[in-house]
């Protein structure tokens, strides 16, 4: 018996290795044909200046950072550059630093990213650094010893006002609020809501703020969340969300449950998100800027760090195509503008 | 297992069995390194950039946690058990060591205190599997939600970033002159210490006894319990050391870190030739199943590869090897001649 299985044993695995070689060799060989056609695009950077520029989204399939990207795309075209975007499938910490250690070994121009950390990042932003890349971060920031830029979106004071603002007008000033956020540590939601805490206390003193839970940017969680919000607290008349995937998860539990039209939302959401949702009432205003236009900033922002025409230094001008010349603040701060409030009225001149 | 009694078995093996360099090259172990080798030529001379010294030290550095956790898994993995909690543990020892390192307490101390900590969460496991006698499948599902939620819930929303310089280059460091990281030499180093305990120990044969029948291993004088709490232990533990490394190669102490890990480490094991079912599978396969996976992501992403297409091509890379197996074992028992189609075939 013992005798036997050894024999069949040793055929059975050298056919499997033979077999399982042959697949993966295939499988590898058909993967790698994509390569060849999407590859030569990195290698186009230009003989003096290295135009190439990577957008790294906080992860991939994102429509907030599609949109952000895009706009990206149109300035790198704009100026002949070579634009491209790499990421990983989930926001986690530390999956961005294989990425940004991919573009260090391709010797790219420069990265635009949207930091999932501040802190785990950052030697592989530095690593790229050193190797001549320009970093600017843009959405989430890193430490700011990690990145020559960052591009900011609005002040967090302005968003977390903007918020509370309109979410108080539509309640009437008073009654018993929530927060959805994304995740537990993303940093630019933490501030905010930190902000937004501060607004209530100082200016809102019969708003009361029962509860922030955490739909981590996942459309089902903060779907399931907003209902968990909703039965823990009936007396709840207002539901502010300050991220583009939670405010739509709750917009679409409200628009088919009972709390539709007598609890308010608002937040950050974009219009071809929440379109649906302002248009059946559910929704009566919420804020963004424009991601498109954020994008479109950081790439002209890469594009001067690696042109020279700015180095970061607080006063440094450089133009940015469309949307006319910009001045960096205060640690290598770039301000894109005031939040800007979407309602009925004019949500249809946006799409993105 | 005197001479006397095996002389005749040995000789009839060796007259109809193949010569020993076929049965050492022609291993499911050897087709992954094959292809391991297959890769890195291929991927060498076609994408740009994957040739030079740095993508491996990148790669080192990516891989190290999976290539650590997955040599304790392999032993739990072949006595047909499996461990979830591990990327949960690496978390919680991550946390720990921030948490730690921020009350002043002095290095040396904090990482033994993570260690301990992995030790106890392995031991959890073991004594829920082992002495109690609950499916291991069960128990880790439940401590990696545990463990998960301790870590994340004794940090909170908070990172811990602080950590004394010397400890964090270190764990980046590499060789003075080389492409070559440190953390290479404590992994080399429990490579061998695995690879001994499993291939040329008592202790190791146990291991696949248990694996192949835990009831014979049992009345062969294995100590079933007890190896199983053994490795159990020695997975926590490792998993631990895994997430000291973690921890100071990003700098970063969160209570999310290496979340998923688990599926990394598990995939890699069954790439590199291990059974599910227990009983068959040895160390250099996984380690180059492990790899395997490194390269195959780093060639990939040079080449411009989106990551929804690098998961795919894993997976797809993982089914293959799988149905691979189970396909020839199929088609063998149908070309079996009559005599063999015995029960034992039946499977």
């Amino acid at each position: 018996m013992l005798f036997q299985k050894t024999v069949r044993g040793t055929r059975r695995r050298r056919a499997i290795g033979v077999i399982a070689a042959a697949a993966s060799v295939a499988l590898i060989a058909t993967g790698c044909t994509t390569t060849t056609t999407s590859g030569s695009g990195s290698s186009g950077g230009g003989d003096t200046k290295n135009l190439a520029i990577t957008f790294i989204p906080k992860n991939l399939g994102n429509p907030y950072f599609d949109t952000s990207d895009k706009g990206g795309e149109t300035a790198i075209k704009e100026f002949k550059g070579t634009y491209a975007q790499v990421g990983p499938a989930t926001a986690s910490p530390d999956a961005q630093v294989s990425y940004i250690n991919t573009l260090t070994q391709q010797g790219v121009g420069g990265i635009v990213i949207s930091a999932n950390d501040p802190k785990a990042i950052g030697d592989a932003l530095n690593e790229a650094r050193d190797a001549g890349i320009k970093v600017v971060t843009f959405d989430s920031d890193t430490d700011p010893a990690y990145r020559d830029v960052f591009i900011n979106q609005a002040t967090s004071e302005g968003i977390a006002k903007v918020q509370v603002d309109e979410l108080s007008k539509q309640i009437g000033d008073a009654g018993e609020v929530a927060i959805l956020s994304a995740a537990a540590n993303a940093t630019n939601q933490n501030a905010w809501i930190d902000l937004m805490k501060k607004d209530i206390a100082d200016n809102h003193p019969n708003i009361k703020l029962v509860d922030t839970v955490y739909g981590n940017d996942d459309d089902q969680t903060s779907f399931d969340k907003t209902a968990a919000l909703l039965q823990s607290h009936p007396q709840l008349k207002g539901i502010i969300s300050p991220t583009t995937v939670g405010i739509a998860a709750a917009a679409r539990y409200l628009s088919t449950s009972d709390f539709k039209g007598k609890v308010a939302l608002t937040g950050l959401g974009t219009p071809n998100q929440m379109r649906e949702f302002v248009t059946d009432g559910t929704v009566t205003s919420f804020a963004l800027w424009n991601p498109a236009d954020l994008g479109y900033l950081a790439a002209y922002a890469n594009k001067a760090l690696i042109e020279g025409t700015i180095t970061g230094k607080e006063g440094d001008k450089f133009d940015a195509g469309k949307l006319g010349s910009f001045t960096v603040g205060a640690d290598a701060t770039v301000l894109l503008g005031d939040p800007y409030v979407f309602t009925k009225e004019n949500i249809g001149e946006f799409d993105f | 297992m005197s001479d006397t009694t095996t002389r005749t078995p040995t000789r009839t093996y060796r007259n109809y069995a193949h010569p020993l360099w076929r049965r050492i090259l022609f291993t499911r172990e050897m087709a992954i390194i094959a292809l391991l080798v297959l890769v890195v030529i291929y991927a060498s001379a076609t994408v740009r950039g994957f040739g030079s010294p740095i993508t491996f030290t990148y790669l080192i550095l990516d891989v190290t946690p999976i290539l650590l956790i997955a040599l304790p898994m392999t032993l739990v993995i072949i006595t047909g058990e499996i461990d979830l909690s591990v990327a949960s543990v690496v978390g919680l020892s991550s946390v720990v060591v921030g948490t730690l390192t921020q009350a002043g307490w002095p290095i040396a101390l904090v990482f033994l205190t993570a260690l301990v900590v992995g030790a106890i969460g392995g031991a959890i496991n073991g004594f829920l599997i082992t002495v109690v006698g609950l499916p291991s499948l069960a128990v880790t599902i439940g401590t990696l939600a545990l463990y998960r939620g301790l870590a994340v819930g004794l940090l909170g929303t908070t990172a811990v970033t602080d950590f004394p310089e010397y400890w964090t280059a270190l764990a980046k460091s590499r060789f003075v002159g080389t492409s070559i990281p440190a953390i290479i030499v404590p992994f080399l180093i429990l490579a061998v210490i695995f690879a001994v305990l499993l291939h040329f120990t008592p202790f190791g044969r146990g291991i696949f006894a248990i694996g192949l029948s835990s009831d014979a291993a049992t009345f062969s004088g294995v100590h079933v319990a007890r190896t199983k709490f053994i490795l159990f232990v020695l997975t926590g533990l490792v998993s631990a050391f895994a997430g000291i490394y973690y921890t100071l190669r990003f700098g970063s102490a969160r209570g999310d870190n290496a979340t998923g890990l688990e599926l990394s480490v598990i995939a890699a094991v069954l790439l590199g030739g291990v059974s599910i079912f227990g009983g068959r599978g040895a160390l250099h396969g996984v380690i180059a199943g492990v790899l395997l996976i490194g390269v195959l992501g780093s060639a990939l992403r040079l080449a411009n590869i989106t990551s929804d297409v690098i998961n795919i091509i894993t997976g797809v890379l993982l089914v293959l090897s799988v149905v691979a197996s189970s396909l020839l074992a199929f088609l063998r028992t149908r070309r079996q001649k009559p005599k063999a189609a015995t029960p034992v075939t039946a499977g």
